[in-house]
């Protein structure tokens, strides 16, 4: 819903479906919605993954030295021989997940729930859905379906692009 | 005329922010809204908010670790 004051527009390609990367898109699509900003976001690849009904989502520590976890006033990024054991990734997002939730950061469940409720548009890439065999009724409501054309159109009549 | 208070406090970004839209809303323009926060990040935030909206923030301050915030609602 865009304000008479600044009804300027933002369109985003969202890329990624990790618990670390659900979050930039979420929180930039919400405040630019709250800021009276229309906004589109397109997901594609493992973006898609963002929109399904059950969000499932982990981080891996694998290959990420800059995963630094505050543990006992230090910082401790796990080993990457480690992080390929079964279970790691499994482990870092649980501790992902508590510290969220106890620094008052909203879930990601949160953050979709409110793009949605202030008229983000949101568009599924039709083409990774066939390539990873997503079903429509696997998505939650509201998103359409759609591909490059459609995020070309809604980026030339926006003022902020986005690649995520 | 009703006090508008919203208590965004223990919230991190960008919700005190969000239910600040949300709670500005069933303010009458002309009206004030008084919103708590403990972020710090929220002080840059909400300048940035009132430009971008149209309202004017009237009083930004920081007491006892707790932010607050007194909009008007112009828009």
């Amino acid at each position: 819903m865009a304000d008479a004051t600044n009804a300027k527009r933002m369109s985003m390609i969202v890329t990624k479906g990790t618990l670390d990367w659900a979050y930039p898109p979420f929180i930039l699509a919400t405040t630019a919605a709250a800021m009276g900003l229309e906004v589109s976001m397109f997901f594609t690849f493992y973006g898609l993954w963002l929109l399904r009904k059950k969000l499932d989502l982990e981080v891996s520590p694998l290959g990420n030295p800059a995963m630094k976890m505050p543990l006992g006033g230090m910082h401790i990024a796990m080993p990457n021989l480690l992080a390929a054991l079964p279970g790691a990734t499994a482990l870092a997002s649980s501790m992902m997940k508590d510290m969220i939730r106890k620094k008052g950061i909203a879930s990601v469940e949160e953050l979709r729930n409110l793009a949605l409720e202030s008229d983000v548009k949101m568009i599924a890439c039709q083409m990774t859905m066939d390539l990873f065999e997503i079903k429509r009724e696997d998505l939650i409501d509201g998103p359409v379906l759609g591909g490059a054309a459609t995020y070309i159109e809604s980026a030339t009549q926006s003022d902020i692009n986005l690649y995520i | 005329m009703t006090e508008h208070v919203l208590d965004a406090k223990g919230l991190n970004c960008p919700l005190p922010i969000l239910r600040a839209r949300k709670a500005l809303k069933d303010v009458p323009p002309g009206e004030t809204l008084k919103v708590l926060a403990t972020d710090p990040g929220s002080v840059k935030d909400f300048e940035a908010f009132c430009r971008s909206t149209g309202n004017q923030l009237v009083e930004s301050k920081v007491e006892d670790g707790v932010y607050s915030f007194i909009i008007k609602r112009t828009e």
